[in-house]
């Protein structure tokens, strides 16, 4: 019988489409995993990242295949608006695959007001401190379009939620 | 009761839909190409919420109504969305004044609505008011960037700002329904955040050394949320609804 611990386990295997070196627990979107092991039954409860996210979708889709392809019967994947997703709630190891990616993890929010820009993001790269937003909106909802100015190379940077 | 719920949940809805609607228009056409992705991540993040508004009203509503009904198969009269949002785009600056007065609204409506007592739509404004701030923040800079640049931008986008500012007094003007949702809890006292707005409106002007000429004094366009609108929402459904017109059901 399938235990808590190894449905996050084999949840590990399910990634983001968009930026797939993050899985499901590394983007902190797993808010609740039920196990009813008499009737070999798990209900896991995800948030959406961003409103608009086309990923969601195949993301539900993909934790429900993942898991019934481990030899669990009866799957069911629901959605909860409460709490809000926050890039907070991202792994210390998902944040280092980013980096390893070439994409700036978020840095942590502490910010007294939310309209100021984000706080310093390192190249992920050459770590030069030295780094200018190119635009607030990049290839995905999630991502910032940043440009070194000591290595000159341009980065994404998963911004702030 | 659970007819105004829904009514209100639909003029949630409405705006973000057709704000957004009208920026992904600008998909594939974007002045350049940081900006047409910037444009086409706000529609989207829009569309989103205004699913969250629309799959809730659904909910309520029950029977076969779906979160697609309402885009889909309402006619002009039904939609609720403020007449500022329905404005054709212009060209680059006339978008980005459209935008600066609206993403500054949401902005603070938001804020407001997230402690409404009706707990879902409180989580949706939550959520919602973390992508408003991004807009806002896009917007409210290109407003300093375009006013403070050249005498061509700055020309540009003083015209933009004119042009939709006589749209702007609906945002805060309350309907029946908002009076009555607002007495529930439910919805955010609208004086309070046209004070908001104002503040925040005239800080970004100074900025961009720009002002705003009242030429309308208290006349101000307004109907849209009670379904008066202006000409352009008839083909703005002709387009969004066409699909479901000429395949009536069709499913991706």
């Amino acid at each position: 019988m399938v235990n808590e611990k190894e449905v996050f386990a084999y949840l590990e295997n399910v990634c983001d489409p968009e930026v797939p070196v993050l899985n499901v627990i590394d983007l902190g979107i797993i808010r609740e995993v039920l196990v009813d092991e008499k009737n070999n039954a798990v209900a896991v409860k995800i948030t959406p990242t961003y409103s608009g996210c086309p990923a969601m979708n195949t993301i539900a889709a993909n934790i429900k295949f993942e898991l019934l392809a481990q030899g669990i019967k009866n799957v069911t994947v629901t959605e909860t608006l409460s709490p809000p997703w926050t890039t907070d709630w991202m792994s210390e190891n998902g944040k280092r695959k980013l980096k390893e990616f070439g994409i700036a993890p978020p840095q942590y929010q502490q910010k007294n007001n939310p309209l100021e820009e984000d706080a310093i993001v390192p190249c992920p790269h050459c770590e030069s401190k030295k780094t200018k937003l190119i635009s607030q909106f990049g290839s995905t909802s999630c991502k910032a379009l940043y440009k070194c100015e000591d290595c000159l190379e341009p980065f994404d940077y998963f911004k702030c939620y | 009761m659970t007819d105004k719920l829904v009514s209100y949940l639909l003029q949630l809805a409405d705006n973000s839909l057709i704000y957004g609607h009208r920026l992904s228009e600008w998909t594939g056409h974007g002045p350049e190409l940081e900006v047409d992705m910037a444009l086409s991540n706000i529609a989207l993040d829009s569309m989103g919420a205004a699913r969250s508004f629309y799959q809730y009203a659904a909910e309520i509503e029950g029977g076969d109504k779906t979160e697609d009904s309402y885009p889909y198969l309402r006619d002009v009269l039904k939609f609720k969305n403020v007449i500022l949002v329905e404005q054709p785009n212009g060209n680059f600056a006339d978008t980005i004044a459209r935008s600066f007065y609206f993403d500054c609204f949401q902005f603070y409506y938001y804020s407001a609505l997230q402690k409404s007592s009706n707990e879902r739509i409180a989580a949706i404004a939550a959520k919602s008011l973390k992508e408003a701030t991004y807009h806002k923040r896009f917007s409210s800079g290109w407003v300093i960037k375009l006013g403070d640049g050249t005498e061509v931008s700055k020309q540009k986008m003083q015209d933009g700002l004119n042009q939709f500012w006589d749209y702007t007094g609906e945002l805060f003007k309350p309907t029946d329904l908002e009076k009555e949702m607002q007495e529930k809890g439910i919805s955010p006292n609208l004086d309070e955040i046209k004070t908001l707005w104002e503040k925040s409106i005239n800080e970004t002007l100074a900025e961009a050394r720009l002002t705003i000429t009242d030429t309308t004094g208290p006349w101000h366009h307004s109907g849209g949320k009670i379904g008066k609108h202006s000409e352009h929402l008839g083909f703005i459904l002709a387009e969004l609804q066409f699909v479901q017109r000429a395949y009536p059901n069709s499913e991706w």
